[in-house]
């Protein structure tokens, strides 16, 4: 059985959505929203575009719906920076748990645009398209992404962190 | 040599960069060591983030997510039209119908009531993402003693931890003999199972394992004196079968 193309993108759709949401199963619901926005607009695809850009539209639609809803979590999970900051503090390398945990203390537009760049590949003028800023905009969240998120996850970090507070 | 920016250096790390610019910037970093070591953070901030994330390209997509949904209806309105309308559970039915519809007659795939019953309450609570349940597993035993009261009997919450499923929750349904206990459990992949368990019409008797396959979702049911069982999930006969028997096992010690 031939696939359609929409389903060949799954998997990369589900490590983004992952890293996005971190727990398993509301990634994959992110997915399935997605999916299902897709094929009801697949008419307004346009054939030989590039689909993956495009799903990731989708996806960053649903997304910044569900996001919404969810403001307040964020906003209770930034509180919390303080365990991340304990548990951040052995070894020079980062962790890759730490990694999981530290990337949901980013603000969601700035997680969005450094996993479309690092994890997905996606290029800067690609990631603008996808989630509708300027390159700009797409550039300065990149550099605050990866700074927090080194402050995060290095001991130099926690020190200068801990000194903001 | 032209002025570095934040920016050359961020296209720099992820490989961006015109190859006319790279000389200007390697010979920059050789010179400021305190970007050298921003770009190589950042680097490795790169490689951690794929190596954290690309697992999940080998993982195998959920049944839930293959296919495309035949008719597009959205969940509410899915369920409306199970629930309100007492449709057929079949072809219009979006995601619940997709896929190879296995030729099985509508008329001929009607299983008795309860199977029934159990196929729709699956196919309306499973694909739910906010709401899956009323109570979380995280109140097992509140959850357990509010349905108990409920149905009037002592109900027990199966554990299929040993088989890859997890607890979610439950929630209270109504059904044609009254109240229903509905129990939701999920596997690391996000499969989901339900227990339908229902107070059964007339006298008190037993049945033996019975299978209806109400399109995509697979049920085994049975009847255990006043109570009917039924177990659902879009998943083989087979796999469902093993379930089924470790449900039927714990409630029956």
């Amino acid at each position: 059985m031939d696939n359609h193309p929409i389903e060949q993108h799954i998997p990369r759709l589900r490590r983004y959505a992952r890293a996005l949401v971190r727990d398993r199963y509301a990634a994959d619901d992110l997915v399935q929203d997605t999916l299902e926005r897709a094929w009801n607009k697949l008419h307004l695809w346009r054939q030989g575009s590039d689909m993956r850009a495009w799903l990731f539209t989708i996806m960053h639609n649903v997304f910044v719906n569900q996001a919404r809803s969810r403001r307040q979590e964020v906003e209770r999970s930034m509180e919390e920076m303080p365990v991340v900051a304990v548990r951040g503090h052995q070894g020079q390398e980062l962790e890759l748990l730490d990694m999981d945990r530290a990337l949901q203390m980013l603000p969601p537009d700035h997680r969005e645009v450094l996993l479309l760049v690092a994890v997905e590949e996606l290029s800067y003028e690609e990631t603008s398209q996808a989630l509708g800023v300027p390159i700009g905009t797409v550039m300065s969240r990149l550099s605050r992404a990866r700074e927090r998120l080194r402050m995060l996850t290095s001991p130099q970090g926690m020190t200068s962190l801990k000194v903001v507070k | 040599m032209n002025r570095i920016t934040e920016t050359d250096l961020q296209a720099y790390v992820d490989g961006m960069l015109p190859d006319s610019a790279l000389a200007d910037v390697e010979s920059h970093l050789a010179a400021t060591p305190e970007d050298a070591e921003r770009v190589r953070a950042w680097r490795e901030l790169n490689s951690v983030l794929r190596s954290t994330f690309n697992p999940v390209l080998d993982e195998q997509v959920p049944e839930r997510l293959l296919g495309r949904p035949r008719q597009r209806l959205h969940r509410h309105a899915l369920a409306a039209s199970l629930v309100g309308i007492g449709i057929a559970v079949g072809a219009t039915t979006g995601w619940f119908a997709r896929g190879a519809l296995s030729g099985i007659p509508l008329a001929g795939s009607v299983a008795p009531g309860i199977a029934r019953q159990a196929a729709i309450a699956h196919a309306v609570y499973s694909p739910e993402v906010r709401h899956p349940v009323e109570v979380g597993a995280d109140q097992q035993e509140h959850l357990v003693r509010w349905l108990s009261k409920r149905l009037g009997t002592d109900l027990r919450c199966p554990k299929l931890s040993a088989l890859g499923y997890e607890l979610v929750g439950g929630r209270l349904l109504s059904g044609p003999n009254g109240p229903v206990a509905h129990f939701m459990f999920q596997d690391t992949r996000g499969g989901r199972l339900t227990l339908y368990v229902s107070v059964q019409k007339g006298e008190s008797r037993q049945t033996a394992f019975h299978f209806a396959q109400e399109d995509k979702v697979a049920v085994f049911y049975w009847i255990d004196g006043s109570y009917g069982y039924a177990l659902s999930g879009e998943i083989s006969h087979d796999a469902l079968l093993r379930v089924a028997d470790v449900v039927y096992k714990q409630l029956n010690p």
